[in-house]
């Protein structure tokens, strides 16, 4: 498994109905990319949630050599939805593979449309992440309204169904299945392809039979007893 | 059906909604803002009233009132707003109002912050507001138990015509766990004969107050609210023992605390240190006798209270229960930090070498 072949594009903006694993998905992909070799910025951009951030594995990060830029960095517990200004340089420094993650649902997204100006000047996939045990986002329909109204409010075009089906340290292979259905279901209704599945490295070879990519991950935004 | 993926504070909603809950009255803050998120879209779908009110002053009087008409009425906030809620609050006790209120607790005192903390189980257990009143705290420590308990809520408020608290820590409104929707025990519930909703099935007229003028009555009220509480304290006080039955020291904690005690517990027992947790699941009534009863067992050499809080506030609790007993020792961070699992089995193993 490479990265860099199912994240073909230098941005990728990770978004979704929140709970659904951005950030995790977002962690995995940084780090796959940087140990690839590539260039890597992580930009925390969720201005709605205050707990489990990327930022929370700032070291991590650090000493897989990605670039860590998160909103209101002087004031990391704070709600403030501030963003650095330092954030423009993942737009204007091409030498540089950019993973945004961005806070759920079309609230959330709102963050990216000030940035839609640049991002059209961009290389840039926006990935929608879905995961068929979060109650409002189990159907194809229900999940195709949360994906198109954050295509609304950034005035972007999603381009990707990232396949992130858990049910925290009880997942098994059938819920990346489930998961992997209700993407299909997606993918077939809106045309938009399935980047990859995600499963946890355990699983991961259980499920080779995959048609798409399965992305093994492991799993670093950890609660304090875990 | 199988178990779906939850985010603590919108699984509050979604419990309450499906304990019949008829109006919800609340107001933002940080770590529970997704209660009326998710309330003012799904309630409304489900034939119930939302109202984003003006402060959480305004919220906790609208259950009041919506309570008082025989409607299940909740409300959720978080400490400082929790804070502003307690006149309200004393009157739904003085009044005998069933309400259920859901506190999500950030740092404090003040605004503090909006990471997780305990530190308000002297105002959640003692009565924040004024007069001799008590109100039920449930203290859920993960996600399942947190619907399982607002949906029992419903049911204890209006069985004891008293307001229920449900109490976690940010952590757990802000969390994902895998959840299962379950029946809850089937209480069997009074008709709610005093509700003021007219007089359409009733002649008379029904009043709800909580002003007594004459003393001699403010007396008898207060000895009967004393007696519905001591009938509480018998039937609703629960708790959970994990590996106490040998155990050389016990880990006393509630909530996330409790999550993270479990972890160590498995550390500390591998190394063949043995050690117990024993958790309050109700704060009031707290397990007193269960604790007074372990206390005097002769294995238990002593005792770890951890909370989310720097001075340590049901540490009361469990000192009146030990009754001096067994040394108590006390490890809490406040305003957010978390103890580790590493950090609290160090403390354990410092606490028991003392004891020896």
């Amino acid at each position: 498994m490479c990265a860099a072949a199912f994240c073909t594009h230098r941005l990728t903006l990770v978004t979704g109905h929140y709970g659904t694993g951005k950030t995790e998905f977002a962690v995995n992909l940084a780090l796959a990319l940087a140990a690839e070799g590539q260039a890597v910025t992580l930009a925390d951009l969720d201005i709605v949630n205050p707990y489990f951030r990327s930022r929370e594995r700032r070291p991590e990060l650090q000493q897989a050599g990605v670039r860590l830029i998160s909103s209101s960095q002087a004031c990391s517990d704070a709600d403030v939805p501030a963003l650095p200004a330092e954030l423009l340089g993942v737009f204007q420094d091409r030498s540089r593979r950019g993973v945004l993650d961005i806070g759920g649902d079309p609230v959330g997204a709102r963050v990216l449309a000030r940035f839609r100006p640049q991002l059209l000047n961009e290389d840039y996939q926006l990935l929608y992440v879905l995961n068929a045990n979060r109650p409002e986002v189990r159907t194809m329909e229900s999940a195709i309204s949360y994906l198109r109204g954050i295509e609304t409010v950034t005035g972007l075009t999603c381009s990707g169904i990232v396949n992130n089906t858990h049910l925290c340290g009880e997942t098994t292979a059938a819920d990346v299945r489930k998961g992997a259905a209700l993407a299909e279901a997606v993918s077939a209704a809106t045309g938009i392809g399935i980047v990859c599945h995600t499963a946890r490295q355990d699983l991961a070879p259980l499920l080779s039979d995959l048609p798409e990519t399965v992305f093994p991950i492991q799993i670093y935004m950890k609660k304090p007893w875990e | 059906m199988g178990k779906e993926l939850w985010k603590g504070n919108e699984a509050i909603a979604e419990a309450a909604i499906r304990a019949g809950c008829d109006c919800f009255f609340g107001y933002p803050i940080t770590p529970q803002s997704e209660v009326p998120e998710y309330m003012s879209v799904h309630l409304p779908q489900h034939g119930g009233v939302f109202v984003q009110s003006e402060s959480e002053i305004a919220a906790i009087n609208m259950v009041y009132g919506a309570g008082g008409a025989g409607m299940r009425a909740m409300t959720s906030s978080s400490s400082p707003g929790i804070s502003l809620k307690q006149e309200g609050i004393t009157y739904l006790a003085g009044a005998e109002v069933p309400a259920v209120i859901v506190n999500c607790m950030r740092g404090g005192p003040g605004l503090g912050t909006i990471q997780p903390s305990q530190a308000d189980y002297y105002q959640a257990t003692r009565g924040g507001g004024n007069g001799d009143y008590r109100t039920v705290v449930l203290a859920p420590s993960n996600v399942q138990e947190t619907v399982d308990f607002v949906q029992e809520a419903f049911d204890i408020a209006d069985q004891y015509r008293n307001p229920v608290m449900v109490v976690c820590d940010g952590l757990i409104g802000q969390m994902m766990e895998p959840i299962e929707w379950r029946p809850v025990p089937k209480r069997d519930l009074p008709p709610k004969t005093w509700a003021a909703n007219g007089t359409k099935n009733h002649t008379g007229r029904n009043i709800i107050n909580s002003l007594f003028i004459a003393p001699e009555d403010c007396d008898d009220h207060n000895v009967h609210l004393a007696k519905k509480y001591a009938e509480i304290e018998r039937s609703e006080v629960r708790w959970e023992e994990r590996d106490c039955d040998d155990a050389d020291i016990v880990i006393t904690a509630y909530g996330t605390p409790a999550r993270i005690a479990l972890t160590a517990l498995e550390a500390l027992r591998a190394e063949g240190i043995k050690v117990g947790l024993f958790r309050p699941i109700t704060l009031w009534p707290f397990p007193e006798k269960a604790l007074h009863d372990l206390a005097g067992q002769s294995h238990v050499k002593a005792f770890l209270d951890v909370e989310l809080s720097s001075t340590g506030q049901m540490l009361d609790d469990v000192r009146l229960a030990v009754e001096g007993r067994k040394p108590i020792s006390y490890l809490g961070h406040a305003g957010g930090a978390m103890p580790t699992v590493e950090e609290m089995a160090a403390c354990a193993r410092e606490a028991l070498k003392e004891a020896q």
